[in-house]
């Protein structure tokens, strides 16, 4: 049974900078970083000290107070730095790779014939478990509930986006694994959504013991939350989680060989980026033999993830742990004259969702945008703006307002629990408030973490 | 533009927190930024932003009204030259330039008012609350003179001014806080304020009293039903379009589209607030519901009348109500007010139609009021939330559903 989902509302924001399908192969780094920032919620207790060699799947920390959740290192190597912030944190943890990759060895499983118990044991000690997101909360699954469905997204719509369909061309086995080890997890449906726009890989469409659907329409069509929400809403009291495509494989990859081996393509886009392409990288790589000789001009921003919900990163920063892309963009920190560029220029070069710049007229045109924010922060005051970009049957003003506020009956009733900042990210980028609108989300859905749930 | 950049930079540092000038902060952001989008970037989530601001929103919205400012100097112009001369005949299109002079002396100092006590009063809230002027008032400060008789006393304007932009929106919060419209809560203070300034037959020539010369709109004269003056003819005037000189005071269909009747000075001409309502619906900026609906409302409102019957204001056909009076205008630019009115997007429909109908059952059912859209659209200003609220409570009772039927 696949269901088939048309969108109407949405935006696909054009950026000059789309990668080439050209692969660079892997390159060890000479670091990985693993950022506890990167897993909302979780209070990291480490497991071993700066100086301690470890091993590809050796367990780095756990979570403090949910200990089967664990998280491995990806490369074998020295830990070179445990980086901590305000209030002794713990930000980073640095390992310097050794040459080559040292696994920790198991023997290859196969999923199938193992009970879900046996699955779900393994992917928490192997440190798999950290791929698997939950909703509500948008938080790593807690193993102890049951989720009503596992969602998998086999596109990615948001701005210059890896194309999955190339990154897993001819990884059916290791994709198929993982599938079948997510399957085992929930006694509900596992969905893999493909897009409907384009024609999908056999990767995907060969995938079997999944329910397929497809889903027509811009951005956010490619997010699980958009398609949880047409597929299989969640409701009070419900869980339904959520895995990346690329890292279905890195899990059945696992179950395959043994070994945790957290290789991934990305895609290194962006409009000030000479030769945007793919790379074969492993997770929390640093980002600079990468981006070495790439940058063409001095004032840009790195991204890790895409422009809407990435984190700033240093030139020789490292790459988020859900991360599949690199994007770098211009920095906006100029003033920008009325005339020429600001509010009452001609706006030619201004992507907007609204018709007030003629930028609307010039149809597939692709845009080098910076990150200034274009006005000041200011009241709610146009309405119907972020209804164009929302395609939930939720109303995403009254939602945000609820968040500012702390209202948690309020944000109950409004659908927080189905919602996660990434789906507010369009709206973000839409509203002319300004107000950094995943973020009151995020806050709203943290509060409501520890009051209801 | 380096020479301006320039002195915005030098200045910066003084006006910044901790600098000399600290406290005149707000003013100076309020200039460096009318001159610079200031150079404030994105710290997370969404790295980019949409073009759009609000300085922007708001000067469309401006160039929307500019039509209806052009073509209601001119008309005021016509009227004061129709009462100087005691000759209702006057051609509309003769000595263009000098109506147009003769408006701009009553029109401009108007709208200087008006902007001048509003912004001042802005800054003055600006500096209290420590934040650059909010771009709300330069609409407001352009709808005020637009909605006023030519004749209106400056120091009214003045007054109305600071009463709708202090009462009406600061005590709320400022920009997008506000619950009534700004611009006809000055509008409103007048009316009841100072009635005789804002409706009757001596306020819509200006000059009009000096000269012992009355002229009155089309509404007030139909308000006058069983009054002394034989206004049936009128209405069945209105009916025909080609007798503009029938009786006194009637005008043809194409007299109220043109907009060359007395009136409010931006409200007459059907034809310059459509440009307006073209501008604000291709931009995106008002709203096509409330638009629609409105007239929509107004036309079901006027059939309704049509229904009852019983005199000829009751039987005046329902779309001359959309011609005459300031019902266009408000269609367009004042119930269209993103703040004011509802703002989910099934309340939008439900507010506008509520509005169009409330503002006919006004103006025909009660004679103290020759105009009901000003009341009628304020009435639904406070109505808006509540129908906001049941169509918020129509969506949580949706989603529950779901549970109930998995």
């Amino acid at each position: 049974m696949s269901k088939t989902v048309k969108l109407r509302k949405g935006l696909d924001i054009r950026l000059v900078g789309v990668a080439n399908k050209v692969k660079s192969e892997l390159v060890l780094p000479k670091t990985v970083s693993i950022k506890p920032t990167d897993f909302h919620g979780m209070t990291p207790k480490m497991v071993v000290k700066e100086g301690d060699q470890v091993k590809a799947g050796s367990i780095i920390f756990f979570n403090k107070y949910s200990e089967s959740i664990k998280c491995a290192s990806p490369v074998s190597g020295k830990v070179e730095a445990i980086v901590r912030g305000a209030k002794r944190r713990i930000m980073e943890v640095i390992i310097s790779t050794d040459g080559d990759i040292q696994f920790e060895g198991d023997s290859p499983l196969d999923p199938v014939s193992m009970s879900s118990e046996e699955v779900k044991a393994k992917m928490l000690a192997s440190g798999l478990w950290m791929y698997i997101k939950q909703r509500p909360l948008d938080i790593i699954a807690d193993p102890a509930n049951e989720p009503k469905a596992i969602f998998v997204s086999a596109f990615d719509s948001s701005p210059l986006a890896p194309d999955f369909d190339y990154v897993l061309h001819g990884k059916n086995e290791e994709f198929q694994a993982g599938l079948n080890a997510l399957a085992k997890l929930t006694k509900g449906t596992v969905h893999l959504s493909l897009n409907g726009n384009a024609p999908a890989d056999a990767t995907f469409t060969a995938a079997s013991g999944v329910q397929i659907n497809k889903i027509h329409g811009k951005h956010p069509a490619g997010n699980v939350g958009t398609q949880m929400h047409h597929i299989d809403p969640i409701n009070k009291g419900e869980f339904a989680w959520s895995v990346n495509a690329q890292d279905v494989a890195i899990i059945g990859r696992y179950f395959l060989t043994g070994k945790y081996d957290a290789r991934k393509t990305i895609a290194l886009t962006g409009s000030e980026i000479k030769d945007p392409h793919y790379f074969e990288v492993i997770a929390g790589s640093n980002v600079s033999s990468v981006l070495e000789g790439q940058i063409t001009t001095d004032n840009v921003r790195v991204i890790s993830g895409n422009v809407l919900t990435g984190d700033k990163i240093e030139q020789d920063g490292h790459l988020g742990f859900y991360h599949n892309q690199i994007t770098v963009i211009p920095e906006g920190n100029q003033l920008k004259f009325v005339l020429t560029k600001g509010w009452m220029g001609p706006g030619f070069d201004k992507f907007s969702n609204s018709r007030l710049f003629p930028t609307f007229l010039l149809g597939k045109k692709r845009f080098r945008l910076d990150t200034n924010t274009n006005g000041e922060e200011r009241a709610f005051v146009v309405t119907g703006e972020l209804e164009k970009v929302f395609p939930f049957d939720i109303l995403p003003m009254q939602l945000v307002k609820a968040a500012i506020t702390d209202d948690i009956d309020g944000m109950e009733n409004l659908g927080i629990y189905e919602v996660a900042p990434e789906d507010f990210a369009l709206c973000e980028y839409v509203c002319t408030t300004k107000i950094d609108i995943q973020d009151k989300i995020r806050e709203g859905l943290d509060l409501i973490g520890e009051e209801c749930m | 533009m380096k020479f301006l950049e320039n002195i915005v930079h030098k200045m910066e540092p003084k006006f910044a927190k901790g600098g000399k000038l600290e406290k005149w902060n707000p003013l100076f952001e309020s200039f460096a930024t009318l001159a610079f989008t200031p150079a404030h970037v994105t710290k997370k989530g969404a790295h980019i932003r949409d073009g759009v601001d609000l300085k922007r929103t708001m000067m469309t919205v401006i160039i929307a009204m500019i039509p209806c400012l052009l073509f209601g100097i001119y008309n005021t112009g016509h009227w004061e030259m129709v009462a100087a001369a005691g000759d209702r005949g006057l051609d509309f299109w003769a000595s263009g330039g000098t109506k147009f002079l003769l408006g701009l002396k009553v029109v401009l100092p108007l709208i200087v008012v008006s902007y001048g006590v509003g912004l001042a009063i802005e800054f003055v809230f600006g500096f209290l609350r420590g934040h650059s002027l909010h771009e709300g008032f330069l609409v407001s400060g352009m709808l005020i003179p637009l909605i006023m008789p030519a004749d209106v006393p400056l120091w009214m304007v003045g007054v109305a001014t600071a009463f709708a932009v202090i009462i009406g929106k600061e005590v709320f919060g400022g920009t997008g806080m506000n619950i009534l419209n700004v611009a006809l809560t000055a509008r409103a203070f007048l009316f009841f304020a100072y009635p005789t300034s804002m409706s009757g037959d001596n306020v819509w020539m200006s000059g009009a009293e000096t000269d012992g010369f009355t002229g009155s709109t089309v509404l007030g004269d139909l308000a006058t039903f069983g009054g002394d003056k034989p206004m049936v003819a009128g209405v069945e005037a209105l009916d025909n379009m080609d007798s503009s000189g029938l009786l006194e005071s009637t005008y043809s269909v194409w007299d109220m589209m043109m907009g060359a009747i007395p009136g409010s000075i931006g409200e007459t001409s059907v034809i310059a607030i459509g440009i307006g309502a073209l501008i604000l619906l291709m931009t995106g900026v008002g709203s096509l519901r409330i638009m629609l609906s409105f007239v929509v409302g107004g036309f079901v409102g006027g059939l309704l009348m049509n229904a009852i019957g019983g005199n000829a204001y009751l039987e005046m056909p329902a779309f001359h109500h959309l011609l005459i009076g300031g019902f266009a205008f408000g269609a367009v630019f004042m119930a269209t007010d993103p703040v004011t009115a509802a703002q989910t997007a099934t309340g939008k429909i439900i507010y506008g139609f509520l509005g169009g109908v409330v503002a006919i059952l006004i103006r025909v059912l009660n004679p103290a009021y020759p105009e009901g859209v000003m009341l009628a659209i304020l009435f639904m200003n406070v109505m808006a939330p509540i129908i906001d609220h049941y169509v918020v409570q129509a969506n949580i009772k949706r989603r529950l559903k779901r549970v109930k039927t998995a």
